[in-house]
């Protein structure tokens, strides 16, 4: 996976605050933004994942004319997932469940920013459990850089294929 | 930012995240962050063809939330690391509790930092998310 435009807009940035309940006005208020020692809105501890919504072949979005997409519809699944990259946001969510996510902050992301990333495997292991029977972890870590080329933020997700649907 | 002078190893910073999540929430976080992945917002998809009880969060959502209650408490710019692991699902009607604590306080790269665990709990106990980050503080 590889995006070449993680446009970083404050519109963006207020309702993925708003989604995860952040009220903090670093978010959305410019001018409370200037203020502060950061000085311009900046984006949430987690904002990288919505770096998705670059990736034009994120699997887990349906498409616009696309090949069908497998949630429901008249039938209780559409199509089955269609191929594409999967691994946007250095999460692991098209590998199955979400196992684990880790950010490392080098610089602050701000509004205005234009990154891009660039995501490359990592480490794979297997597990046995009883909940879910044999579980696949795989790792995939993202390098998100900024307008003038420098790391503002790597990003490690691991994601797990269980044998069976787990329901706590 | 936290004050060196005003923190020491063992405090604790607690906040309820969320109560009684909705599914509305959850539709919401997938519009922000663009995983559309039925099985966070598709009951129907999500019981009848996934096999799940309902539909349930995005770990990330619980990641995100997790992270309003850290940024609340270490202040604006401040992290330099943050990562969880997710041990349990977050499901519509959760209600999230998350604790940050002081293991360490410490020099990296010339500058002085605090290092946290975090648990965010849900209504019964049962640990949904466990974690670490690290935050610059003022000396």
């Amino acid at each position: 996976m590889a995006i070449d435009k993680f446009l970083v807009e404050a519109s963006h940035i207020m309702m993925f605050a708003r989604s995860v309940g952040d009220a903090n006005p670093i978010y959305h208020d410019e001018e409370y933004a200037k203020k502060t020692h950061v000085g311009r809105i900046i984006a949430p501890p987690t904002f990288a994942q919505s770096s998705a919504q670059f990736d034009p072949n994120y699997f887990l979005r349906p498409k616009i004319g696309g090949e069908g997409w497998f949630g429901s519809g008249k039938e209780a699944s559409g199509a089955k997932p269609s191929s594409g990259s999967g691994e946007s946001g250095g999460g692991g969510a098209a590998m199955g469940l979400h196992a684990e996510q880790h950010f490392e902050y080098h610089l602050p992301v701000k509004a205005g920013d234009v990154l891009s990333a660039t995501t490359k495997p990592g480490n794979t292991w297997e597990k046995e459990s009883k909940r879910a029977g044999k579980l696949k972890f795989s790792e995939s870590v993202t390098e998100y850089r900024n307008q003038d080329g420098e790391l503002v933020i790597t990003a490690t997700g691991v994601g797990v294929q269980t044998e069976r649907a787990v329901d706590s | 930012m936290l004050k060196e002078s005003e923190i020491k190893i063992g405090d604790t910073h607690t906040a309820t995240l969320v109560e009684d999540l909705k599914r509305t929430q959850i539709v919401q976080y997938a519009g922000a962050s663009g995983d559309y992945n039925p099985l966070h917002t598709d009951e129907i998809f999500t019981t009848q063809v996934a096999g799940y009880p309902s539909v349930f969060a995005h770990g990330m959502l619980s990641m995100g939330l997790t992270g309003t209650m850290l940024t609340d408490y270490v202040g604006d710019g401040a992290l330099t690391k943050y990562g969880v692991r997710f041990t349990n699902q977050v499901w519509p009607g959760d209600t999230l509790t998350s604790t940050a604590t002081i293991i360490d306080i410490r020099e990296q790269d010339g500058e002085r930092v605090v290092d946290l665990q975090i648990e965010t709990t849900n209504q019964n106990d049962v640990a949904v998310i466990t974690g670490n980050a690290t935050a610059k503080i003022e000396s």
